[in-house]
């Protein structure tokens, strides 16, 4: 297949925009494909904590590109998939160590190995974001139902376009049905139309999000949790399979649910 | 219409006045008008205005509305009326 390049982004930060990086790279690479998973975050990295491989950098990103190195030499093998690979960035560097041309160069050159390479973007509109997005050729959005998330994200979503990346998705993070339900959070339909952008998956909230990130093992590894079957939903549907969305409910179930079978 | 009802019978849900306020700020984030410079248009405009017409400052209305999927300026301009005695009335 052709090597997809995807850069995962939201505008505003802590949306989750690591998280998703790294269970999308571990879902993609169980489906069996050939996936790179690259930190875009110059100076703040973080993609190796959540993924569990911070004790295994020797070289960075920004080895490889100011000649220090060969790429597969700060390329790090996951022991737990076979298909999976990632490229940490440095953290004692600034946004300007890589270039959009550089970052270009570097995507095409990873193209002739793998099947997707994933790009971890910061998060801001400046140069660390143009800079992640410079090599990919489609984006996902992350969003919390958040006025301000919602609110940047519909500015990263102007710039994805006027960069020509397409398709430019969307991942709603940390939905809560409970509150949903009660008219305190904004659902899922309010963020479409206010976004005007095709939705690729929502992910709830979920405390095994948390645990995942303090092990650094991504949820989609075991893939028995709601939040990691949301993630491995996605990946099919990036693969291309239709995927219905899960039904998120607020908890308890309702007794006319369970007695008509929604499950 | 909306906020009438809402208040009459208690609070309005906050995903509502989230998406207001979202839809609201997107007005200005999409056109890029801040309401700083919206404010500097009604500077200036007040400004021409009153070479022509003597208009009440304080009751001037203006925002960006959207209608269908364009958006306007709209802005509501009341022009100072003269306090006149009513007209038609015997002299006292």
């Amino acid at each position: 297949m052709d090597c997809r390049v995807i850069v995962v982004t939201s505008g505003k930060g802590g949306v989750g925009k690591t998280t998703t990086t790294a269970n999308l790279a571990v879902a993609l690479a169980s489906a069996g494909h050939k996936v790179v998973a690259i930190d875009g975050d110059v100076g703040l990295r973080n993609l190796d904590v959540i993924m569990g491989l911070e004790n295994r950098i020797v070289y960075t990103l920004v080895d490889v590109i100011e000649g220090n190195c060969r790429l597969n030499q700060a390329m790090i093998k996951d022991k737990r998939n076979e298909n999976l690979f990632m490229i940490p960035t440095a953290q004692s560097r600034t946004k300007d160590a890589v270039t959009s041309e550089q970052m270009t160069a570097l995507c095409n050159e990873l193209r002739k190995e793998f099947d997707y390479v994933l790009v971890d973007s910061p998060a801001g509109i400046e140069a660390g974001f143009r800079n992640s997005a410079a090599g990919a050729d489609e984006a996902l959005v992350v969003v919390t139902p958040e006025v301000s998330a919602v609110r940047d994200a519909d500015r990263i979503i102007g710039l994805l376009e006027s960069m020509e990346k397409a398709p430019i998705r969307l991942i709603i993070n940390r939905i809560r049905p409970d509150m949903v339900k009660r008219g305190e959070m904004l659902d899922i339909q309010d963020v479409l139309d206010i976004l005007a952008v095709e939705l690729v998956g929502v992910i709830p909230d979920d405390e095994s999000i948390v645990i995942s990130a303090n092990k650094g093992e991504p949820l989609t590894f075991s893939g028995d949790s709601l939040a990691a079957k949301a993630f491995a939903n996605i990946a099919n549907r990036i693969r291309g399979i239709e995927t219905p969305f899960l039904e998120l409910k607020a908890e308890p179930v309702g007794f006319f649910r369970r007695l008509f079978g929604g499950k | 219409m909306f906020d009438f009802f809402s208040k009459l019978f208690g609070r309005e849900k906050s995903s509502n006045i989230a998406k207001e306020r979202l839809q609201l700020v997107l007005i200005h984030d999409r056109n890029d008008i801040s309401p700083e410079t919206l404010e500097h248009i009604r500077v200036d405009m007040i400004k021409t205005l009153k070479k022509y017409l003597e208009i009440d400052e304080k009751g001037i209305e203006m925002e960006l509305e959207r209608k269908n999927r364009s958006v306007a300026l709209v802005a509501n301009i009341p022009l100072k009326t003269m306090n006149r005695p009513l007209r038609g009335q015997k002299k006292k």
